[in-house]
C-alpha cells in the first residue's frame, strides 16, 4: 500500500534529520481570502498544514485560537468554503498534506458519512476532533482509515498507561502529544526536558507511530524539543494574525514570516 | 420511542457510553479531562454507597441547608384562578435562597474528600455561583465562580454575595456574555488545572458524572415532596402534576425524581422552558421549539444551534434559564414522552410574578416565574381535585431591579 502523504512528509523530515513543522491556524481567519494567501504563505516552509474548523463552544481552546474562531466565523467562514480552499490550496505548487482539526458537532451536523466522503474528495489528508477522545472515537476512526484518511489521536500528560496503549494501539500514522495540562496557547508551564521524558514514554509503548508535540509551542520554545518526531504551531500564528491586524500590517507576511522562522529554528 | 426502566434511577439509566436511550449524554471532551472524570465517577460511585458520607450529606441538608422546605396551599391564587388546588413547595426557603445548595454542598463534600484545595464552578442566576461560594467558605475551599459579563450586570445581587464569601468572580466576556459562555470558560480552567482542582457544574448538564452528582443531590427536593404530599393527601393524589421551570434541569430533576416511575396519567411532570422576549425569534426552549440535537459542553442533547452546528445565542429574561442547551435526563424524559414541556414568554413570567407576589406571601424570582406561568394558565380549565404542585425554587430577591424597571414600582 502506499503511504500516506503525512507518512511520507515525516520520512522526508527524518532524512533531514530534523522534527516535521506542523501549522495550525484558523480556516476563514481572518477571512476567506486573506486565509488562502496565508495557508499558501506557510506552505513553503510547513511540512504538515493543520487547518482549524472552528467552532463557537471551543472548550479545549484558549484566547488567541478563540479570537481567530470568533473572526473566522464573523467574516463568514462556512465549512463548504473551507472544504473548497483545501480542494485549491492542494493543486498548488507548494501544497503540503492538510489535516482539518476542529469539534465533532461540525462534523454531526455536517453528517459523519458526508463530511468523511468530502474529505476524501477534496483532497484531506488527516482529521483531530477535539472532543472525541478514545473509546467514543473508534467508529468515526475506522471510518476514517477505510476512507484513506488519517485520524489523528491526542495523547495528554492525564492520559493513564491504559488509555495510552489502547489509543496508539488504534492509531493511525501520527499521534498528537499535549505537552501540559492547559487548553491551546497556554504558556508552557512544563520544562522541555519532563515534556521529553512523556514523549519517550509513549513513543516507547511503538516507535513506528509519529508523535508530536503541541500546545505552548513558541518560537522561543521550539528549539527546546528538536527531538520529536514534529511540532505544530497554533496559537502564535493566531496571535500573530491578530496583533498584524491591530498594528494595520499585512496578516500574510506576518505569518509566512514567523513560520520561516520557526522552520530555520529546527534545521 | 425511547422506554424508561422502572425502579432504577434516571441518573442510572445510561448505557456503557453513558448514552441516555442510548442517544443523549456521554462524555465527549478533550483529552486530558478523560482521567480526572474517571477519578471523580469512581470517587463518587464509592461515596454515594458509603454511609458515612450518606450520614454526612444528609446531615448538612437537614442543619446547613435547612430540609424540608415548606410545601403548602396556595389557596388565594387557587381561588382567584377557580380550578385545580396550588400548591406550592418553597425550595427557595434553603439556605441561599435557591435549589442550587444542595448540589453546592454535594460538590464541597466531594472536594473534601478528594483532598482538593480548590473548587471552581459555572453560573447564569449567580445562585450556582452564590451557592458553591457558601459551601466553599464552609468548608474550608478556595473557590472561583466563572459568570457572562452580561450576567453579572443583571445579578448583581447575587454577585456581592459571592465576593463576600471570599469566591473570585471570572468575568467571561466571550460569545453571548452568559451561562453557556461560563460553562465553556469553567471547563476549560479545568482543563488546565485538573490536577488541584475540582469542577462543580451548576445544573444537570456537561459530561455525564455531573449530570450525575447534580440530579442525586437535588433529588432531596422530591424525597421531601414525597412525604410532604402522603401527609397532605393521604397518599399520592390520583391527578397530580409536577411543575418546574428548566434552564439546565437540576431543579425540575430534583422536583421529579421520586414520581418518575408513577404513571404520567396520575403525576404529569411539565417543565417550562424560557420562551424568551414575546416578538423576539430568539429563546431558549430547545425542548418546545424542536431544536436539533448536537453536543454542547460534552453531552449529546437538544441543543440550539445553526445549520453549521454553531451554537446559536439565547435570549431570556432570566439568566438562570438563558442557556442554549438542556440535560439529556430531560430530552430522555421528553423522547419517552414521560414529561412534556412548554414555555412561557418573559412577559408571562413578569406578569405570574405579579400575580403570585401580590396574592400570596410567596416571591419566585425569575425562573420559577415560568413555571408559575404555565400554572396560572392551565388550573382554570382543571378540576378542583387536580392538584398542582409549583416548585418555587429561586427567590425574587436577586431580580427587583428587573421586575422594578419592567413592572413599574406599584407592583
Ligand atoms: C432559581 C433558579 N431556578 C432555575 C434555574 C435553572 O437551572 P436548572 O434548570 O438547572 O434548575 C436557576 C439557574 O441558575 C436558578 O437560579
Amino acid at each position: 500500500m502506499k503511504p500516506s502523504n503525512i507518512a511520507s512528509a515525516f520520512k522526508k523530515c527524518r532524512q533531514e534529520h530534523r522534527p516535521a513543522l506542523l501549522t495550525y491556524t484558523v480556516s476563514g481567519d481572518p477571512d476567506k481570502k486573506k486565509f488562502f494567501e496565508i495557508l499558501k504563505a506557510i506552505s513553503s516552509h510547513a511540512d504538515i498544514c493543520e487547518i482549524g474548523v472552528g467552532h463557537n463552544c471551543n472548550t479545549g481552546d484558549g484566547k488567541q485560537i478563540q479570537n481567530s474562531t470568533y473572526r473566522a466565523i464573523k467574516n463568514g467562514i462556512k465549512i463548504k468554503d473551507t472544504f473548497a480552499m483545501v480542494k485549491r490550496f492542494k493543486r498548488t505548487k507548494n501544497a503540503k498534506p492538510c489535516i482539518l482539526m476542529g469539534y465533532y458537532n461540525s462534523i454531526i451536523q455536517y453528517g459523519e458519512n458526508r463530511f468523511i466522503k468530502k474529505c476524501k474528495q477534496v483532497g484531506v489528508d488527516g482529521l483531530i476532533v477535539v472532543d472525541l477522545p478514545w473509546p467514543e472515537n473508534k467508529n468515526f476512526s475506522k471510518k476514517c482509515k477505510k476512507n484513506s484518511i488519517n485520524f489523528v489521536q491526542l495523547i495528554s500528560p492525564t492520559t493513564s498507561k491504559y488509555r495510552m496503549k489502547r489509543i496508539i494501539n488504534d492509531s493511525h500514522d501520527m499521534i498528537y502529544y499535549i505537552s501540559m495540562l492547559s487548553t491551546t496557547g497556554g504558556k508552557l508551564k512544563v520544562s522541555p526536558s519532563e515534556i521529553l521524558k512523556n514523549y519517550n514514554r509513549i513513543k516507547k509503548i511503538n516507535k513506528s507511530k509519529n508523535l508530536v508535540i503541541g500546545f505552548g509551542i513558541t518560537d522561543k520554545t521550539i528549539s527546546s524539543l528538536k527531538k520529536a518526531d514534529g511540532l505544530v504551531v497554533g496559537s502564535a500564528l493566531c496571535k500573530e494574525i491578530s496583533e498584524s491586524i491591530k498594528k494595520k500590517q499585512n496578516p500574510v507576511t506576518k505569518v509566512g514570516n514567523m513560520v520561516k522562522r520557526l522552520r530555520a529554528k529546527l534545521s | 420511542m425511547m422506554k424508561l426502566k422502572k425502579g432504577k434511577l434516571l441518573i442510572d439509566q445510561h448505557n456503557k457510553n453513558y448514552l441516555y436511550g442510548g442517544k443523549f449524554g456521554g462524555n465527549y471532551v478533550p483529552e486530558t479531562l478523560k482521567k480526572p472524570i474517571e477519578d471523580l465517577a469512581n470517587l463518587f460511585e464509592k461515596l454515594r454507597h458509603d454511609k458515612k458520607f450518606l450520614n454526612d450529606r444528609n446531615y448538612y441538608f437537614k442543619n446547613y441547608v435547612g430540609a424540608p422546605t415548606p410545601f403548602f396551599k396556595l389557596k388565594n391564587l387557587t381561588k382567584h384562578l377557580g380550578g385545580a388546588q396550588i400548591w406550592c413547595k418553597q425550595v427557595s426557603q434553603a439556605n441561599g435562597g435557591a435549589h442550587k445548595i444542595y448540589n453546592a454542598t454535594v460538590h464541597a463534600l466531594i472536594c473534601k474528600r478528594a483532598k482538593k484545595k480548590y473548587i471552581i464552578g459555572d453560573t447564569g442566576a449567580g445562585y450556582a455561583g452564590k451557592m458553591l461560594s457558601m459551601a466553599a467558605k464552609k468548608f474550608g475551599l478556595k473557590c472561583k465562580i466563572f459568570m457572562g459579563t452580561k450576567d453579572i450586570v443583571r445579578q448583581a445581587v447575587n454577585c456581592r454575595a459571592m465576593r463576600k464569601n471570599g469566591a473570585e468572580i471570572v468575568p467571561v466576556d466571550s460569545g453571548s456574555k452568559t451561562l453557556v459562555d461560563a460553562v465553556s470558560e469553567c471547563m476549560r480552567y479545568w482543563v488546565s488545572n485538573c490536577d488541584t482542582t475540582h469542577m462543580c457544574v451548576g445544573s444537570t448538564v456537561g459530561p455525564n458524572i455531573f449530570i450525575k452528582i447534580c440530579a442525586w443531590s437535588t433529588a432531596q427536593i422530591s424525597r421531601e415532596l414525597m412525604v410532604q404530599v402522603k401527609k397532605e393527601f393521604g397518599k399520592v393524589p390520583k391527578k397530580l402534576k409536577l411543575i418546574n421551570c428548566v434552564g439546565g434541569g437540576s431543579s425540575a430533576m430534583g422536583f421529579w425524581n421520586e414520581f418518575v416511575d408513577y404513571d404520567k396519567n396520575q403525576v404529569e411532570l411539565i417543565g417550562v422552558e424560557a420562551g424568551g422576549p414575546k416578538n423576539s425569534k430568539r429563546h431558549a426552549a430547545p425542548l418546545t421549539n424542536g431544536a436539533k440535537i448536537g453536543i454542547l459542553h460534552g453531552a449529546i442533547q437538544y441543543v440550539i444551534q445553526d445549520a453549521e452546528g454553531q451554537i446559536e445565542e439565547t435570549e431570556s429574561i432570566s439568566a438562570g434559564l438563558d442557556y442554549p442547551g438542556v440535560s439529556p435526563l430531560h430530552c430522555l424524559l421528553k423522547d419517552s414522552k414521560r414529561a412534556r414541556y412548554t414555555s412561557a414568554t418573559d412577559e408571562e413570567a413578569l406578569q405570574a410574578f405579579k400575580l403570585v407576589s401580590r396574592l400570596e406571601k410567596v416571591r419566585p424570582s425569575l425562573e420559577p416565574a415560568h413555571a408559575f406561568a404555565e400554572a396560572i394558565k392551565i388550573a382554570p380549565r382543571l378540576s378542583e381535585d387536580t392538584i398542582i404542585a409549583v416548585d418555587s425554587c429561586g427567590d425574587a430577591k436577586k431580580d427587583m431591579k428587573i421586575i422594578k424597571e419592567r413592572l413599574g414600582r406599584n407592583l
